[in-house]
């Protein structure tokens, strides 16, 4: 009857081999989840990566008076009636010069060779003119923008099979390329005017930047932040500290933790029906963003708000009315400070969720091709009343259009939002590190 | 709204000195000795600035709202009531500035109606989403028969009329995405949840627990591109055409299986919590009896754990139910009924955005409509979402 | 009572050695619990720990059916050995040494099930009975055996946890016999009851000695006299003394044992 220890009987084999696979089973869950996120950022990063280099080509311009200044009185006004049409075959002259100047031979036409330098080209050189109209009869040397399919070309995009079967490039086009990169003339660089460039028109993705994106996103953070931290911070210190407990105050309760999960796209429709609809705010404005998402996040704030006020001992509350504080200044004068580092993380979980979403800035009318970029104020759009659009948003923008390159540039688009959320997580936790205190 | 500007500015500006004169009034009627005083001069001042302040930005707002309703431009008739309400508390606050006044009372009393008024942002905002929905919803049911909306199996707008607007279809592929989406992260959710929380060592837990909440942190956008360039070709490549189950890399598996990888850490990081709240005591007795630590999870820690996880799951899946960028990027447009997961299907949501973006026409049923939908989504989520926060919260109070 | 145990007393100091502790220490960290233990604990007996709060009693009861590997910090090192066989041998598996070593806790911990499945949990586990029959039998058995039949008898099926406290204890005490183990171990079992309860509970450890060896931890030094036949006083993680329990009470060697008794430390 009595069993050794020392010996495994059949049945505890069987239940520890049981016990192995449950634990593999956990361990492989684990494993599944990271893999995914580890194939989500590769994926993101491997697709958007490229976005930051841009493909330029360095063409000595002859700005000649009979094309770019017909009248001859150098007069920027008489000047920009030559629209970016007229600057065209400038452009054309100087690559078809180029081509000439480096002794390559092609059978593309003059008319290809120009499709090489992007549409964007034209206006860069255009705005140069305008804004220094003693460069009228000069030549000068431009670094120019190469076209999506060129840029795709030194990229890995754009091959020479997939070239032969594309309207927009071909062959000879990518060959003539190489030899401009073998020349030093054409060269792959850190592209800064993905960051300060607006968006770009379907045919030059090439030009195509996050400029408008990131400073509405940025106007819509500042409304939120200076409105969804007062309100949050003042109604969770009512419920927390002053709310009596009665059914109202149940009601509010139950309510806040319901907002927290309704689905966004539901704030889209309230902000579409409330701000645009019935206060006539205006369609596409970082204001309206701004309110929308100021909802949104204000149950997140008051959650961690809460939290971070019930974590104050309530000896601390008692000290101050002991010294003949009222209620009110020993939750100004001492709770407030004690839970400000939670208060703070809290919000900006808070706004890096707002800065991520973009299901009801779709409904507001956040989707508008913007190319302006929208000021803080003016007298006839009020405070950020102008037309914008957020980053996310534009994300999702790039992605409704067929060109590839515009892949590369809402994967970009990505990764630079995932470095701002990145930044302000980061920044959250060295808060909460900091700050943190163990009552 | 633009009139009222001037005298809001204004009363900013009144309150601003109100606050100055009213702290010199208080050190004057004291005399130059503060101790005499009941309340502190900046009391006073508070007081003073917040009576000034307070009624008259009020009022501009209860004038703005009205304005909207009636459809008007606030004249300067509103202009004079801000500016009176501002003077008036201006000069009241001033004259009350005594010896005896107890101006900290009553400057709190401000701030409470402050905090008051704060806290009831709240309530309006559901009460904002519930009106602006029916309010539009009711109009939409003035021009279609709300008979035809729930029980049409056929959504095909048409903008120049005559549209079908059955919402079953779009019910359907918002179903069949949130089951596969629940399917997949339950089981990943729930195992990975158990073996942080009964296996791991502190050192592998605070490495894996915050790796998997990065994925929470990740915007819905990220998981919708990742869903159109990655996860779709895959699935078509590889699994949907060599199978011969369809030619769409948009599809209800396709969105089912990024939105289940984007559920993981939101059941994981709940059911952690659940599952911790099982006291030791549950755990010793069972271990002390010679169970396995499987054994135990099992057939002591899940069935006492198990009304908890089930609001979990029920919080998935609303979750789920009214996510967006990934089926509008993952699913597809086209309303179908069917079963077969490699197929392109279109949810809810998905109709949403594309009912109220672009031209939008709000006379017309095919606008309105999203309003409908909007309404049907919200209901939806909410019974899901009280019922789930009513059984967590009765489970955490058993254990409390 | 006091008469029957004090005759019992007499008659089990010849018994053979169940366990037998040589040199423990543990370790919770950096924090050295309990230093040099040696103990011999007979078979047939009911053995009493006592001693100061945090004086490791627990701790070195928790050693002798490996509770203490479920604590990632703790580290037992040292040798304790059951009928000869020392239980931290890499070969020894803790699930199957637990089920020879059963473990009755401070607080009564009914898992959320029914008061049958309660008591058929070891056995199902362990595959104690072959049929339904069988573990209708363990289970009516163990129950009988912790005194909560004739209570329990009709409601079976509703959840333990709707007993009261005397009652969970109990039903704990007969979910841990219910796999028919050598050993019992308990952690201040009556600590959670009150008085009546715990006169129950104190009832039906005496009469478990016919059985089992029992191993019990107590803060109360006259549940300690009332119940046992040996007593180990703990002091700071130290053995300070072992004898029969009357000897312990009545003559201690140790001058720290005298101060616990007479309540001048503790």
């Amino acid at each position: 009857m009595k069993s050794s220890l020392l010996v495994s009987d059949a049945r505890t084999t069987k239940r520890n081999k049981a016990e192995a696979r449950f634990k593999a089973f956990g361990l492989g869950a684990i494993a599944v989840a990271m893999l995914a996120l580890v194939i989500l950022l590769t994926s993101v990063i491997g697709n958007g990566a490229s976005s930051f280099q841009q493909t330029y080509i360095t063409l000595p311009v002859e700005l000649s008076a009979d094309r770019v200044d017909k009248k001859g009185n150098r007069d920027p006004v008489e000047m920009a009636k030559t629209t970016t049409i007229g600057y065209a075959p400038v452009l054309r002259d100087a690559i078809v010069a180029e081509v000439a100047r480096l002794g390559l031979t092609t059978e593309l036409s003059d008319k290809d060779l120009a499709e090489m330098i992007s549409k964007e080209a034209a206006a860069t050189v255009r705005d140069r003119v305008l804004g220094n109209p003693d460069l009228v009869g000069q030549t000068v040397t431009f670094d120019l923008l190469a076209s999506g399919r060129i840029d795709g070309f030194f990229k890995g995009r754009v091959t020479m099979e997939s070239a032969a079967l594309d309207g927009n490039t071909s062959p000879d086009a990518l060959m003539i390329a190489q030899a401009f990169a073998d020349a030093g003339v054409m060269d792959t660089k850190f592209n800064w005017s993905f960051f300060t460039n607006p968006d770009a028109s379907v045919q030059r993705p090439e030009a195509a930047g996050l400029g408008v994106a990131i400073l509405g996103s940025l106007y819509m953070m500042l409304v939120v932040l200076f409105l969804a931290l007062p309100i949050g911070v003042a109604s969770s210190i009512y419920l927390e500290e002053f709310a009596p407990k009665n059914r109202i105050t149940d009601v509010i309760e139950v309510n806040i933790s319901n907002l927290a999960a309704v689905p966004s796209i539901v704030y889209g429709i309230l902000g579409l029906a409330i701000f645009i609809n019935f206060m006539e705010f205006n369609q596409s404005s970082p204001l309206v963003g701004g309110l929308v998402l100021t909802l949104m996040t204000l149950p997140t704030i008051i959650i961690s708000t809460r939290a971070a006020l019930k974590s104050v001992p309530p000896s601390i509350r008692d000290a101050a009315l002991g010294v003949g504080a009222s209620k009110m200044q020993s939750v100004f004068h001492h709770v407030l400070p004690l839970a400000a580092p939670g208060i703070l993380t809290g919000t900006i979980i808070g706004l890096a969720q707002a800065l991520g979403e973009t299901a009801p800035l779709l409904l507001i009318g956040m989707v508008a091709f913007v190319r302006e970029y929208p000021a803080a104020y003016t007298p006839e759009a009020g405070l950020f009343g102008e037309a914008s659009t957020a980053l996310p948003v534009q994300v999702f923008n790039w992605t409704q259009r067929s060109d590839p390159a515009f892949v590369e540039r809402a994967s970009g688009a990505i990764i630079t939002l995932l470095v701002f959320l990145l930044i302000m997580n980061a920044v959250a936790i060295y808060l909460r590190r900091r700050f943190e205190r163990r009552w | 709204m633009q009139s009222l500007t001037t005298p809001l500015l204004f009363v900013i500006a009144l309150a601003v000195v109100g606050y100055f004169v009213a702290k010199a009034r208080a050190l004057q009627v004291a005399g130059g000795d503060i101790r005499t005083l009941v309340s502190l001069p900046r009391q006073h001042a508070l007081n003073t600035a917040l009576a000034t302040l307070v009624p008259a930005c009020a009022a501009v707002l209860l004038i703005a709202l009205f304005s909207r309703i009636t459809g008007t431009t606030p004249g300067w008739f509103f202009a004079l009531v801000v500016l009176g309400l501002g003077i008036t508390g201006f000069v009241l606050s001033l004259i009350g500035i005594k010896i005896e006044a107890r101006a900290r009372n009553y400057a709190e009393r401000w701030i409470m109606g402050l905090l008051i008024f704060s806290s009831s942002i709240a309530i309006m905002t559901t009460v904002g989403i519930v009106f602006s929905m029916l309010f539009e919803t009711f109009n939409f049911f003035g021009q279609y028969d709300w008979r035809d909306f729930f029980f049409s199996t056929t959504w095909s707008p048409n903008f120049r009329g005559n549209s079908e607007l059955g919402i079953l279809p779009l019910l359907w592929g918002t179903l069949y995405v949130s089951f596969i989406a629940l399917l997949f992260a339950v089981p990943i959710g729930l195992f990975a949840a158990i073996y942080l929380s009964e296996y791991a060592s502190p050192r592998f837990r605070s490495i894996a627990k915050p790796a998997i909440e990065i994925l929470a942190g990740i915007p819905t956008i990220v998981y919708g591109l990742f869903a159109l360039i990655t996860v779709g070709p895959l699935l078509r490549d590889y699994f949907a055409e060599p199978m011969g189950l369809g030619q769409s890399a948009s599809s209800v598996m396709t969105a089912g299986l990024v939105m289940g990888v984007m559920l993981i850490p939101f059941v994981s990081s709940l059911s952690d919590d659940i599952i911790n709240a099982v006291p030791q005591a549950m755990r010793d007795g069972s271990l002390g009896l010679g169970a396995t630590p499987s054994e135990t999870i099992r057939q002591v820690v899940i069935p006492a754990a198990l009304p908890g996880i089930v609001g979990a799951i029920l919080l998935a899946a609303s979750r789920a139910i009214g996510e967006t960028m990934i089926v509008v990027l993952g699913a597809g447009a086209a309303a179908r009924l069917s079963l077969n997961p490699f197929e392109a299907m279109t949810t809810v949501t998905v109709k949403i955005v594309s009912q109220l973006t672009g031209d939008t026409d709000f006379a017309s049923p095919e606008t309105l409509v999203a309003f409908a939908l909007g309404l049907t989504l919200f209901v939806i989520t909410l019974a899901l979402n009280v019922f789930a926060l009513y059984i967590v919260r009765k489970y955490r109070e058993q254990y409390e | 009572m006091e008469d029957m145990t004090h005759v019992d007393r007499t008659m089990t100091t010849q018994q053979n050695i169940k366990i037998s502790a040589k040199d423990v220490q543990v370790y919770y960290g950096n924090n050295h619990a309990i230093k040099d233990v040696n103990v011999e604990i007979e078979d047939k007996t009911v053995t009493a720990f006592i001693g100061p709060s945090g004086c490791g009693k627990s701790t070195f009861l928790r050693c002798i059916n490996r509770m203490n590997d479920t604590i990632d910090v703790a580290r037992v090192t040292g040798d304790i050995r059951i009928d000869g066989e020392d239980i931290y041998d890499p070969k020894v598996d803790p699930v199957q040494l637990r089920a020879k070593v059963g473990m009755v806790f401070q607080k009564p911990n009914p898992f959320p099930k029914s008061i049958y499945d309660n008591v058929a949990y070891g056995p199902k586990i362990h595959g104690l009975a072959r049929n339904k029959t069988d573990l209708d039998e363990i289970v009516e058995k163990s129950l009988r055996k912790a005194a909560l039949w004739n209570e329990a008898k009709d409601r079976l099926d509703s959840p333990g946890t709707g007993l009261s406290g005397g009652q969970q204890q109990r039903l704990c005490i007969a979910r841990a016999i219910a796999t028919a183990p050598e050993v019992l171990l308990m952690d201040e079992p009556c600590s959670a009851l009150d008085p009546i309860a715990t006169a129950q509970v104190e009832e039906l450890i005496d009469e478990l000695r016919q059985s089992f060896s029992v191993v019990i931890v107590t803060h109360s030094m006259q549940q300690a006299a009332r119940v046992s036949q040996k007593t180990a006083f703990f002091h700071l993680g130290n053995l300070v003394e072992y004898d029969d329990t009357d000897k312990i009470f009545t003559n201690p060697q140790d001058p720290r044992t005298e101060s616990y008794i007479s309540g001048r430390i503790g």
